[in-house]
């Protein structure tokens, strides 16, 4: 992170917002606080789809116009986007609907390799293999992995959490072993804001020759990633994370990876040739993209990632870093607050957990959303990590590049509003 | 200010000072609900005579909401004819689903008239059936167990 850099002109991102500009729950100013859930769009983004949806607009991969051929164009020229924002090839990018689907791709191929080719051989799993996750995974990054156990007698296995909030690793060698498959875990907590040191698990992985599944939903719309420089074999993010539309995510694999995984949902677009009994393949990533895809939403995200390029990552990354910084201290100031993950900035992202003793999690929403502070509460889909953190719920305040100190000071004051409304104060 | 209507005195007084709660015995079935979108659980008990409530008891965590509508619940139907518990039931059950247009009749729901401005708030008329639910599946256990 450069320190010469000018800070993000926050005033400047907001104008590109729309929807900062209403209110809600009468006439409240919107303070919006739930990026990690879902992102707002800026004009940019929303306009390049329209312009392409009024000028472009066919099924791409097919089609002898010119439509089809400049949505073709407009299609895979998001597709050299994405990749270069994330420091891979081109045909390493899959388009998928969502980052939950680009984790059951890769976990579903792997159980068809069983009846797949010699070329499919390392992807093959079954009793006596293991697959290893995290106690901080998102239900997306766990339950997948649940099932390919269920489906093929493998084990599953799982590091555990500190009560700080960051893997223990302590297990690291009696966990990944000659046994491991598949390593699947999250770079950023989606609860905790931990960044894990996805370093240090790849290079464990690849040591005993198991295969990496990096959970990047939030890190990639938030600073800099780059997964060849991680060593990860996969990779998800999704696109309403990131200010692009919802429907679309992302997989990254490795190219060679990708070029001998078994495919996962079939029919047109996908083949090399089809005979009445059977198929072949067309080369990743047509392989992996079933049917018309999503068109516009790719579009939409690549111009999602122009956006973000023009402000800068690095320069996000210091916006929220300031801005966690301060919910962590002013939060912590509140008696009866406890934050659930860590209380630090080390190697933690912008989302900002806690439980206030007194008020359960959804009333302390409540209170928030009728002051105009729209937080998630609940577990966030990672319920065994809330079991493992003593929580039921929790309140989750996440930030992106459009939100400001003040927003900040209006979360804070927020929760003492709700301690005084409950008489717990 | 719109949440005094949803956080009625009379929700946050049952609340902390819930009614009926604890689990006891003898009972005839046992239901168990969850709410998936934010983990809120209820275990509820139900001991029946004949064809009367004899005791509702219930044990869980959760919101204010889901706490209070539950203890309003062994309050509307404890010591009540099955018949009538269940015609207070959809009472509530339809109050909720009434997206704040449904009036209640205080001579059915006594307390449970309290929850009308949660009904405006589709997140959270969830919550406030979390123990309906428990009360009306494990009653259905419970004659499933003498069929």
């Amino acid at each position: 992170m450069t320190t010469t850099a000018t800070p993000l002109d926050v005033v400047g991102v907001r104008a590109d917002f729309p929807i900062l500009g209403r209110t809600v729950r009468e006439g409240k100013r919107l303070v919006y606080l739930d990026s990690g859930a879902t992102s707002q769009r800026p004009k940019q983004v929303l306009d390049a789809e329209r312009a392409f949806l009024e000028t472009a607009n066919a099924a791409v991969h097919r089609g002898a116009h010119q439509l089809a051929e400049e949505a073709t164009d407009a299609y895979e020229g998001a597709r050299q986007k994405i990749a270069d924002f994330v420091g891979v090839k081109y045909g390493e990018i899959v388009f998928t609907k969502n980052a939950t689907e680009g984790i059951n791709l890769v976990a579903y191929a792997m159980g068809n390799a069983a009846t797949a080719g010699p070329e499919a051989e390392r992807f093959r799993i079954g009793p006596g293999d293991e697959i290893v996750v995290t106690e901080m995974e998102h239900h997306a990054n766990l339950v997948p992995w649940q099932q390919l156990a269920a489906r093929t007698g493998a084990t599953l296995r799982w590091f555990g959490v500190t009560d700080e909030g960051r893997l223990d690793l302590s297990d690291l060698d009696e966990l990944v072993t000659e046994r491991t498959k598949v390593v699947a875990f999250t770079h950023q907590s989606n609860v905790l804001g931990t960044v894990n040191p996805v370093r240090v698990l790849a290079d464990a992985a690849r040591a005993v020759g198991a295969l990496t599944v990096l959970d990047a939903c939030q890190s990639v719309p938030h600073g800099p990633v780059d997964f060849t420089a991680l060593g990860v074999d996969f990779a998800v993010f999704s696109g309403h994370k990131m200010l692009g539309p919802s429907g679309i995510g992302v997989l990254y694999g490795r190219r060679e990876l990708l070029e001998a995984l078994p495919p996962f949902l079939t029919g047109g677009s996908m083949i090399e040739m089809v005979h009445m009994a059977r198929s072949t393949f067309a080369p990743p990533p047509a392989r992996f993209e079933a049917g018309v895809p999503m068109t516009s939403q790719a579009v939409a995200l690549g111009a999602a990632v122009d956006y973000l390029n023009a402000i800068g990552v690095d320069r996000i990354a210091a916006h929220e870093h300031q801005l966690t910084e301060a919910a962590l201290r002013g939060l912590a100031a509140i008696p009866g607050v406890r934050i659930v993950g860590p209380t630090d900035v080390v190697d933690r992202g912008g989302a900002v957990s806690f439980v206030v003793d007194g008020i359960h999690a959804h009333d302390v929403g409540q209170v928030l959303d009728s002051l105009g502070v729209a937080v998630r509460v609940g577990h966030h889909c990672a319920w065994p990590l809330h079991r493992r953190m003593d929580a039921a719920a929790t309140v989750r305040a996440s930030f992106y590049l459009y939100n400001t100190l003040d927003e900040v000071t209006a979360l804070v004051d927020a929760v003492r509003e709700a301690q005084k409304f409950f008489g717990v104060a | 200010m719109q949440l005094q209507q949803m956080y009625q005195e009379i929700i946050l007084d049952h609340y902390k000072n819930p009614h009926g709660r604890g689990l006891r015995d003898p009972y005839d079935a046992e239901s168990h609900q969850i709410n998936p979108t934010c983990g809120d659980e209820v275990t509820l008990r139900v001991s029946l005579d004949g064809d009367t409530v004899r005791d509702v008891s219930y044990d869980g965590q959760g919101c204010s909401i889901s706490q209070a509508s539950t203890s309003v619940l062994t309050d509307l139907v404890v010591g009540k004819p099955l018949g009538e518990a269940f015609e207070k039931m959809d009472a509530f059950v339809e109050l909720m689903q009434g997206r704040g247009q449904v009036e209640p009749d205080e001579d059915v729901l006594e307390d449970g008239i309290a929850f009308a401005g949660v009904a405006k708030y589709p997140a959270r008329v969830k919550c406030a059936l979390l123990g309906w639910m428990a009360f009306k599946d494990a009653v259905a256990r419970s004659e499933g167990a003498k069929a």
